[in-house]
């Protein structure tokens, strides 16, 4: 069973990834909306990636209005 | 299609449909990879009957209110017909609302029966205002076994005896409560009436037909005027097929296009942008000799189509692209917000055709669509049949406010005599944006005269709403605009809101307080938040009553600051 601090971890590396910034400047209480200037199209684009990564389903519903990278670990945490 | 004229009320309308075309299908839901159902016309009508007679002998009535808060799925269309069948009154609520939006919303209404999923329901509980729930049924739908549903009845429970009674209506009794806004403020319940939507149904599908076969990708939620109309009246009443997907991640909607051979879809620009940029990848990734084929078969299409679309020639000489639609794709609805010129070009290039208009709730659904004969990406095209549009007060270029008569502009504001006063002039909507008519009778939409925005998502915002977020900041006084209010711009993209801040006496504008002030801001939902602040050095102007006197207080601004010098991003 991952920690919290690595599924944070994690996520942060994949976003980083994926939307090609730097990962020393992400960190888990940023609002990714803002921090990596993307919509709600690309975040949802973001969650399916983490989806695969941590082989677990969220519905849409349950990332509505989450805006910061610590809240959505939370809720990819409770499903693992 | 069923002869509309026949019918007073939307019940009727398609209690007709589900006898006429029984045997269709008229639901396909999927959830990402997975179909969850498809239904027939005949098994549509068989699921909502037991919920009319449920909700019947509980004493829904001609009348009776009653809101649906969901997310696009079968189960809203069925319970809207259940709704309809009893003779009641829909209140559609945006599913991504707050549960104290929701709250407000449902009290204002007066509804007496809620129909919501079991997520939406475990949020309305939890809120510290569920004291003022007031719906005395609640049905959900969605819900996980052995959990407290709090006196909510699952969708799949209702084992009732009988046939549910018809209650007929006339035209001109209220089919829907629809909120335009006013979750945080005044709420602008719009009431339409049978009569608003019927007639709006026949100027639709005169200019894009539906029949059996055609299916209409659901995406826009449902309780919005677009969907509720192209992706369940229209289609319903022609015997079409509506698709629902559970899901809206962008590879699943893309997916969706192949393998459900979509026919019509209706999208924001946001999405419009997000597919477009899927595409220009695509293009962009082609080796060398297959894009400048691709780039001479482009400008081939192009030539072609100059004056009127060719969709048989554009899917011969663009087949992979049309493919990617699914091959049976014929327009894409587009509305709600504003959609970039060069966005639309870049689709009608490829003969992919994205219809613009323009509409408000007020007005039913909508006012102006472009017919593509010719394709006109810097208009939001004609009036439709049937709507009398009109220039108020024109400046020398032209350009006043739209105002518009017809059988779909709504009934009043519910219980607001004072805004509707405001709003319907005559007869006339004052729809309070700017626009002009070109010589060939396309209109041309410049700004806005009121002070609000719409997102790339299709969303008003009204500052009223979101100043709620920012009671308690430490500054004197402030107040939230639509900055095109204060500065109005010839233009309706990259609209957004900001806050005026009035500083106590000797107060320095300090880092703490931007860091308040952003905290405050990154509470609201993405889409309502301020971008922006100016600092205001005098106190704001108010009526007898205290209320800030916006007008006032935006002309003051206009004539000390331009917006350059004035603004800062937050």
């Amino acid at each position: 069973m991952k920690t919290s601090e690595q599924v944070i971890d994690e996520i942060l590396t994949l976003a980083a990834t994926h939307f090609k910034t730097d990962r020393a400047e992400l960190s888990p209480d940023d609002d990714f909306f803002k921090k990596l200037g993307i919509d709600s199209l690309q975040a949802l684009e973001l969650l399916t990636r983490l989806e695969n990564h941590f082989s677990v389903e969220l519905p849409d519903y349950e990332v509505a209005g989450v805006t910061d990278f610590r809240t959505l670990a939370e809720r990819i945490q409770a499903r693992l | 299609m069923i002869d509309l004229s026949q019918h007073q009320s939307l019940g009727s309308a398609l209690r007709g449909a589900v006898d006429k075309f029984a045997g269709e299908i008229c639901l396909i839901e999927a959830d990402r990879e997975r179909e969850n159902h498809r239904l027939t016309y005949r098994e549509f009508g068989e699921a909502a009957l037991p919920l009319a007679k449920f909700l019947q002998n509980r004493g829904f009535r001609a009348d009776s209110r009653a809101a649906i808060i969901m997310t696009n799925q079968s189960c809203w269309l069925i319970a809207a017909y259940a709704i309809f069948y009893s003779g009641g009154v829909i209140v559609p609520l945006d599913y991504k609302l707050t549960a104290s939006e929701h709250l407000a919303l449902l009290m204002h209404s007066k509804a007496e029966v809620l129909i919501t999923e079991y997520h939406l329901w475990r949020a309305i509980t939890q809120s510290e205002n569920f004291h003022r729930f007031t719906p005395h049924t609640v049905i959900v739908t969605d819900a996980p076994a052995n959990v407290d549903l709090r006196g909510a009845i699952r969708w799949e429970d209702p084992q009732v005896e009988g046939e549910p009674a018809f209650v007929a209506r006339k035209r001109s009794d209220w089919a829907c409560i629809v909120y335009s806004s006013g979750t945080g403020g005044r709420p602008k319940g719009c009431v339409l009436t049978h009569e608003n939507y019927l007639e709006q149904c026949v100027s639709l599908t005169s200019l894009y037909p539906f029949w059996p076969g055609v299916r209409y990708l659901s995406i826009l939620p449902t309780n919005h005027a677009i969907d509720f109309m192209v992706g369940f009246i229209g289609p319903f009443v022609c015997g079409a097929t509506v698709v629902h997907l559970r899901t809206l991640r962008p590879e699943f909607v893309r997916e969706a296009f192949t393998r459900f051979k979509i026919t019509y879809v209706a999208l924001v620009p946001l999405i419009l942008k997000n597919l477009q940029a899927g595409l220009q990848k695509r293009f962009d990734e082609l080796p060398p000799f297959k894009r400048f084929i691709f780039d001479r078969l482009l400008n081939l299409n192009r030539a072609m189509t100059k004056s009127q679309p060719n969709l048989t020639l554009s899917r011969k000489l663009l087949k992979q692209v049309h493919d990617a639609f699914g091959g049976e794709l014929r327009a894409i609805f587009t509305g709600g917000a504003f959609s970039d010129p060069q966005m639309l070009q870049f689709y009608y290039d490829l003969g992919v055709q994205v219809s613009n208009g323009y509409g408000l709730t007020e007005a039913g659904t909508a006012i102006t669509l472009n017919d593509l004969k010719p394709f006109r990406a810097d208009t939001v095209g004609k009036p439709l049949p049937g709507m009398e549009v009109k220039i108020v007060n024109p400046d020398a270029d032209g350009i006043g406010q739209v105002t518009v008569r017809s059988n779909t502009v709504m009934s009043h504001y519910l219980d607001d005599p004072e805004l509707t006063a405001e709003t319907i002039v005559d007869g006339w909507l004052m729809t309070g944006d700017l626009g002009r008519f070109d010589a060939m009778g396309h209109l041309q939409l410049f700004g806005r005269a009121k002070n609000m925005i719409v997102t790339e998502e299709g969303k008003n915002v009204y500052p009223e709403d979101i100043e709620k977020a920012f009671d308690g900041l430490p500054v004197k006084e402030f107040c939230v605009f639509a900055a095109n209010y204060i500065w109005p711009e010839r233009s309706m993209l990259g609209e957004k809101l900001i806050i005026v801040l009035r500083l106590n006496e000797g107060q320095e504008l300090t880092d703490e307080l931007i860091g308040d002030l952003t905290k405050r801001n990154n509470t609201l939902l993405n889409f309502k938040r301020i971008s922006g602040y100016v600092v205001w050095d005098a106190d704001f102007p108010r009526t007898a009553s205290m209320k800030i006197k916006r007008f006032a207080l935006a002309d003051e601004m206009r004539q000390n600051f331009d917006r350059q010098t004035a603004l800062r991003e937050l």
